[in-house]
């Protein structure tokens, strides 16, 4: 957890629009930078913001950009409901509010000197670039770097041409797969979890990052669990309706936990018991 | 040390405190129940009133005497005054395309609770966990609990909702007071007064209250024995979080969510429950947006919305949330129990729902599945 804002928790600060970048369908790109003097808005890799359209509604976004530009700040947001369809509307130029940061953050330092596994489902690729960032920086730090990718269709693929440089440069080993093929795909064609059993790993010195659909996240921790990582080194980013990020409004709540103070990035241990049942 | 206050002086403590600079709030009979509102004097309290409770009931009834806190709890709890119903957080304004934001000036008024009860003061001290002692205070909620001043009445009588003997909560206050009352009746109608804090000794001293004498010590004591024997209801709590952790899947929430209306009325008499929604809205030219913090429940169907649709969309996983939350996970998340056995949510459930009886149905389950495994 950073230090608390020097403003209240609940009170948005002004930034304006400076680029966006359309990506997949429904999908966008938001780089943002303060419209006013202050403090530079630095997160970890993990966290998320409260994005406000005044007058809208406000909406919890994982930061997608490189924690160590902290001059701008970068989300990807996928427009699905009342508030990011109207964020889709907007342009460069235009203000929003943003509260945050908030939440915890990935394993980075413990996952030093070990091979590391990132394993993304759909959109969670978004909140997981900022840990390929940071791996990408601090290449030397960590040994073998996985990044097991798994889409809908290949239409949906984000960060196409990133993918693309990280794999290029042999700095990650890229493994993607779709749901659903088309013309002129010739990868994989499967399930994310199907990806795991050609990684090589040492996996009494790995650590897995997940994120994605629950229950993509519940066979992916399965699967890592039987490629005899612990399960205390398998680490999941879970979603549930966060109104506050302080948590004071009760909404994010799983089980024993406040998703928006305590997680959203859990140990395999202390999650397992609630993950993927209905209606927890 | 313990000091005594004649009935008819009860006025010059509210007098005391409002020339203090204390706006007082206290119990007063409105729609038919007995509220905590803004308090002018003495003769604002119910006195000669009570109240009648049972599972799904609430009624006024006159009294055969006096009484000024004749009563045991109504539906307001005090958590109105640190955690408003409705409270704005932000105006902002928009002028050639930059937005301006002002923040809600915070509360500077200062405000004496008159009547809280030993259950109300554990419920406090709950909320106070919440939205005090975590990792972002509420600016609001912090400013309105170290501007507030508590005077505290014990119960001397009990409702058949109460269990706060159960939860540990009462019927006396111990702690988290400036005063605490106990009101004697018949045959010197007055108080024995206990002071819990400097504050509340600074009061006393004001008043030039004289010691309460043995005997009306022992009337004290009595009263407080006498609500203690009336409770008859029960909760089980020492083990409550592991049962309800290990049923999670049992048959009885269907039971339970064929009674339950999914209304949110427990959720809102509660006075630890603390959930809120946050809403914008806009004027018409769109150049104002205000955010405003408002009640929610976690029985609302939109309370779990996330794109796709709400997590907990029927009614058993509404009330296994609501009851394993202030029963069970909130021990996880706060040291604490939710509940603090004032009963409010068994006489305002539209449906009876009493979640003592809930509670016992999972035990009396299991002992009858273990009896079958013999």
């Amino acid at each position: 957890m950073g230090a608390l804002p020097a403003i209240r928790p609940m009170t948005p600060r002004p930034f304006r629009i400076e680029a966006v970048r359309p990506e997949t369908p429904n999908v966008f790109t938001w780089t943002l930078r303060p419209t006013q003097e202050g403090e530079p808005l630095v997160f970890q890799p993990g966290q998320f913001n409260m994005l406000s359209i005044f007058g809208v509604g406000e909406v919890p976004i994982s930061v997608s950009g490189d924690a160590e530009q902290s001059e701008i700040l970068v989300h990807t947001i996928r427009s699905v409901g009342t508030v990011t369809q109207v964020m889709e509307t907007k342009k460069a130029g235009d203000i929003i509010g943003v509260r945050g940061p908030f939440g915890n953050t990935w394993p980075l330092q413990a996952a030093e000197d070990c091979d590391v596994v990132l394993a993304v489902g759909g959109l969670g690729l978004a909140p997981m670039r900022p840990t390929i960032y940071h791996l990408l920086h601090h290449r030397e730090r960590y040994k073998r770097v996985y990044l097991l990718y798994g889409t809908r269709t290949p239409k949906d693929i984000l960060y196409p041409d990133e993918l693309k440089a990280w794999s290029e440069s042999g700095a990650l080993d890229i493994r993607t797969t779709v749901d659903v093929g088309m013309d002129g795909w010739n990868g994989e064609v499967g399930l994310v979890t199907d990806l795991i059993s050609d990684i090589r790993i040492d996996p009494y010195h790995s650590i897995a990052m997940v994120c994605g659909p629950e229950i993509m996240m519940h066979f992916t921790a399965k699967a890592l669990f039987h490629r005899r990582i612990a399960p205390a080194r398998i680490f999941l980013s879970m979603e549930r309706s966060m109104r506050c990020g302080t948590g004071w409004c009760g909404h994010c709540q799983l089980g024993p936990t406040f998703l928006c103070k305590d997680g959203p990035v859990y140990d395999y241990p202390s999650i397992q018991a609630w993950l993927h049942k209905r209606e927890l | 040390m313990h000091y005594r206050l004649e009935a008819s002086d009860l006025q010059q403590l509210l007098d005391a405190l409002k020339a203090d600079g204390y706006a007082l709030l206290g119990p007063q009979r409105q729609d038919n129940a007995i509220l905590y509102d803004t308090l002018e004097s003495a003769a604002d309290l119910p006195q000669g009133w009570t109240d009648q409770q049972e599972a799904g009931q609430y009624k006024l009834k006159r009294r055969e005497d006096a009484a000024y806190f004749g009563y045991v709890v109504g539906p307001r709890s005090w958590k109105r005054v640190f955690l408003p119903p409705r409270k704005r957080l932000w105006s902002a304004t928009q002028q050639d395309g930059a937005w301006s934001i002002e923040e809600e000036p915070l509360p500077t008024q200062k405000v004496a609770l008159i009547g809280v009860r030993a259950c109300e003061i554990h419920a406090i001290a709950i909320q106070d966990r919440v939205l005090r002692e975590g990792p972002y205070p509420d600016p609001y909620y912090t400013t309105m609990r170290a501007q507030s001043l508590i005077i505290a009445v014990n119960c001397t009588q009990a409702a058949p909702t109460c269990f706060c003997t159960s939860m540990d909560t009462g019927p006396n206050a111990t702690f988290g007071f400036d005063l605490s009352l106990t009101e004697l009746l018949e045959p010197d109608h007055g108080f024995v007064v206990e002071v819990g804090s400097p504050k509340g000794q600074a009061l006393v001293e004001t008043l030039g209250l004289p010691a309460a004498n043995d005997p009306d010590q022992a009337r004290a004591q009595a009263g407080v024995d006498q609500a203690r024997k009336q409770i008859k209801r029960t909760l089980q709590r020492d083990d409550v979080k592991a049962l309800l952790y290990r049923n999670l899947e049992h048959a009885r929430w269907d039971e339970v969510a064929s009674r339950c209306l999914s209304c949110a009325n427990c959720t809102m008499v509660c006075p630890t429950c603390f959930c809120t929604e946050m809403e914008d809205i806009t004027d018409l030219t769109g150049d104002h947006a205000e955010r405003w913090q408002r009640w929610d429940s976690c029985f609302h169907g939109q309370f779990t919305h996330v794109h796709g649709g709400p997590v907990r969309q029927s009614t058993r996983s509404r009330y296994r949330q609501w009851l394993t939350h202030k029963l069970a996970s909130w021990e996880d998340q706060f040291g604490t129990t939710g509940c603090v056995g004032c009963g409010r949510c068994i006489a305002w459930c539209p449906a009876g729902i009493d979640l003592t009886a809930e509670v016992k149905a999972f035990r009396e389950s299991e002992h009858s599945q273990e009896k079958n495994k013999r």
